[in-house]
């Protein structure tokens, strides 16, 4: 017995799954949407993800070295907040504010409260937020989706605003021509890089639930409640829960660990208030999509949903 | 209802096959404290003679057990041996002489009561066989009319350990006849056997054998870790919870380790007491996994040689991965309580790479307490024992489902136990802050009075 044995506390043994292999599931959960999101909006919508991703990651590493943290991009979280924004920006985007954003994302909302697990914000969320605010008119420019259109797009370095409009504004134009249900479904429709379509976003949220990464707690309340609500307000249901970000944000963004509550409990709740706030916004407010401010207000009543939702310790005795 | 738990490897590699027996090694090191409570007080001197089943040492307190010797041989020296929990502890050291000579002054106990009983118990020198090495006679001083359950603990959830499950193949009857005697003894209404349900055998064999004593019930439970826990066991055979700072006979619940029981049983008919062990002997640097039965006090080398390393042994340990102690050397003895020794290479070693709290929840959602095992680490970190305390740390059993399923791998139950050294000093705290202020009222009050 030449080496020492080691000694350590128990357990002795772990599953695999580790941050990386999480982030990694999400990835690939949103890979159908970014397959979607070539398929209707060209190869400037891969242009535009790259970005994000290396923006995003180049700016945590970049951080991280200069506060002297340790380097955390192997975890594949920055790649993932890169490609989530990515997805939630218009295929015409200028660069520059792409990159400007996945900076919001990293350094401002992540990194800047601490990094990983720590910032009370979806880093995506709050960025797309930030330049809806700051670009409005790019981020609401949209191109009719269609393999011509978006080859145009690629070869020129802005796209021309185009008066197309997404499903979600021509209803609150109250326009007679609609995407049919069955555009909806597949994603021919205008709208961010990855929310069109329903059926890629709904392969990948199907994929995080079998990977056990996500419950169905969250989507699930989420959608079901924007259904029913807008049911009883005199809206098409069925439309409202296809249209706009709603999927995108149900999956992959109100499921986010750090910021939203890990009890089934609490991520009914949490659900709720984002399908509420999403509803109020798209029927009573001023913008036609209410799906990134309600996970972003639901955000910060995250730890007070927490707090209330905390499972009481069995054969815990009062103090 | 059911407690959340987690789906372990099961590796039960070594449960086809019944235990060997290994040829008696040239020296034992019977260390003292071998169950909670005090420590043993050695009655044999160096040089002394001494024979299997001889008592040699003393219980050293209420609650503590008597010991005896596993082997014939003489005894060499009294040591000083670093025992696993880093303190150092009186061993006795017996030079074997291969003949297994037994002592002639063993005789079947007389019972014929509940204190003879017990008293029976305690002369066997049995704890808890499940790990904790609890005194089993401390556990069965209660009143027949204390006892509505008697659970007897065959669930053996962590991973690699079958010594129970070859008890239950190969002495089901001794458990039977344990069952009996409890029953006859506490007339509990239920005697409920808990079996995992990857059991089936045992499950089986355990209904047949069991099936004349009164009351007597099979429970093939789910096998999810960490189903044998104590508080796990009691509250899916019986649905009740035990309070904090209570124990399972404050709910009418006695809840005894299988083997424990087939032990007491077996001293009842011969009155040979516990002094050897089926320890199974497994994990990936060992040649031929198997059961093994041993002297008590035989070394971890002596039991590794005998079945074969195919790697070098990296991390050794007592029990299985969940919850077993790893230890420094491989002078670490067999102990009563001892029901696996595990070897793992280089691999399996390996401590995996810790990364920041994602807050994925899955640490609490594992969790069969309900507890908060992520805000645990929080609030051991910033210093906070009153959250500690109010999070109610001091429920947690250290069952590893939390560091299991962590994906940052966060050594949660090391800071748990962390955790509790530093809520039990911050309680110490208050209440010598509460005694001073006591006493110094007591005195302004004889002042002015």
């Amino acid at each position: 017995m030449a080496k020492n044995l080691t000694v350590s506390v128990s357990p002795h043994l772990h599953d695999g799954v580790t941050t990386q292999t999480i982030m990694r599931d999400v990835l690939l959960a949103m890979l159908p949407a970014v397959a979607a999101s070539v398929v209707f909006f060209g190869p400037r919508a891969l242009l535009v993800e790259a970005l994000c991703v290396a923006v995003a990651v180049v700016c945590e590493w970049a951080f991280e070295k200069i506060c002297k943290r340790p380097v955390t991009v192997s975890d594949l979280s920055a790649a993932v907040t890169g490609l989530l924004l990515a997805l939630n920006l218009p295929v015409g985007i200028p660069l520059w504010q792409a990159a400007f954003g996945s900076f919001v994302a990293i350094v401002m909302v992540k990194q800047m409260f601490g990094g990983i697990g720590f910032n009370f914000a979806n880093p995506a969320i709050t960025a797309r937020v930030i330049m809806l605010v700051a670009f409005s008119g790019t981020m609401t420019t949209w191109v009719e989706p269609n393999l011509a259109q978006a080859v145009e797009a690629v070869s020129s370095s802005t796209v021309d605003a185009m008066s197309y409009a997404t499903p979600l504004a021509l209803l609150k134009q109250g326009s007679d021509w609609l995407p049919s249900l069955g555009e909806m479904f597949l994603g021919a429709r205008g709208g961010s890089l990855g929310e069109t379509s329903c059926l890629a976003l709904l392969v990948g949220g199907l994929y995080l639930i079998a990977r056990r990464v996500i419950t169905w707690h969250t989507p699930v309340a989420f959608i079901a409640t924007v259904g029913v609500l807008s049911a009883l307000l005199g809206q098409q249901p069925l439309y409202q829960m296809m249209a706009g970000g709603l999927l995108l944000g149900a999956i992959f963004m109100a499921t986010d660990y750090t910021t939203s509550p890990p009890t089934p409990a609490g991520k009914l709740i949490f659900g709720f208030g984002c399908g509420l706030i999403t509803v109020a916004i798209r029927v009573w407010g001023n913008y036609p999509e209410g799906v990134s401010f309600s996970i972003l207000l639901m955000n910060i009543l995250n730890p007070y949903i927490c707090a209330w939702t905390q499972p009481k310790p069995l054969g815990g005795v009062k103090a | 209802m059911k407690l959340h738990g987690i789906h372990v490897p099961h590796r039960k590699n070594t449960a086809d096959a019944a235990p060997v027996r290994m040829p008696v090694p040239a020296v034992i090191t019977v260390p003292m404290s071998m169950n909670i409570g005090a420590p043993a007080q050695p009655v044999v001197k160096v040089g002394d003679e001494v024979k299997v089943g001889q008592l040699i040492a003393q219980a050293g307190g209420p609650v503590s057990a008597p010991i005896h010797s596993g082997v014939s041989g003489k005894v060499k020296k009294l040591d000083q041996v670093l025992s696993s929990n880093g303190r150092y502890d009186t061993a006795i050291v017996i030079e074997t002489d291969g003949e297994q000579r037994v002592c002639e002054d063993l005789a079947p106990p007389q019972v014929s009561d509940l204190d003879s009983f017990v008293e029976a118990v305690r002369a066997s020198g049995s704890v808890g066989l499940g790990g904790a090495g609890f005194p089993t006679s401390i556990k069965l001083k209660v009143k027949p009319e204390q006892v509505q359950e008697i659970i007897i603990n065959g669930a053996e959830c962590e991973p690699y350990i079958t010594s129970d499950t070859r008890t239950m193949l190969d002495d089901a009857e001794s458990i039977a006849q344990g069952a009996a005697l409890l029953q006859k003894y506490y007339a509990a209404q239920r005697v409920i056997m808990a079996i995992e349900d990857n059991k089936p055998q045992c499950i089986q064999r355990m209904r047949q054998a069991g099936k004349d004593v009164p009351g007597f019930e099979v429970a093939a439970l789910p096998a999810i870790y960490p189903q044998g826990g104590e508080k796990v066991v009691i509250f899916h055979t019986t649905g009740k919870v035990v309070p904090e700072g209570k124990l399972p006979i404050d709910v009418g619940v006695l809840v005894l380790n299988c083997t424990t029981l087939a032990i007491i049983a077996k001293y009842i008919n011969t009155g040979m007491p516990l002094v050897e062990k089926v320890v199974t002997v497994d994990g990936s640097a060992v040649e031929k996994p198997q059961n093994v039965i041993v002297p008590v006090g035989t070394s971890m080398k002596d039991v590794l040689d005998f079945c074969g390393l195919k790697a070098e042994p990296r991390k050794v340990m007592y029990g299985g991965p969940m919850m077993g102690i790893s230890v420094p050397s491989l002078d670490a003895p067999v102990m009563k309580n001892t029901n696996a020794v595990l070897a793992f290479a280089e691999r399996e070693a390996a401590a995996p790479a810790t990364t920041p709290c994602i807050r994925c929840g899955r640490c609490a959602a594992s969790c069969p307490l309900k507890l908060q095992p992520a805000s645990f680490e929080t609030a051991y970190r910033n210093n906070e024992p009153e959250t500690l305390k109010a999070l109610k740390v001091n429920l947690c059993m250290e069952c590893g489902c939390c560091s299991y399923v962590c994906p940052a791998k966060r050594p949660l139950v090391q800071v748990h136990k962390l955790s509790k050294a530093m809520l039990n000093q911050y309680n110490a705290e208050l209440r010598a802050q509460e005694e001073k202020a006591k006493a110094k009222k007591g005195e302004e009050v004889r002042v002015n009075g």
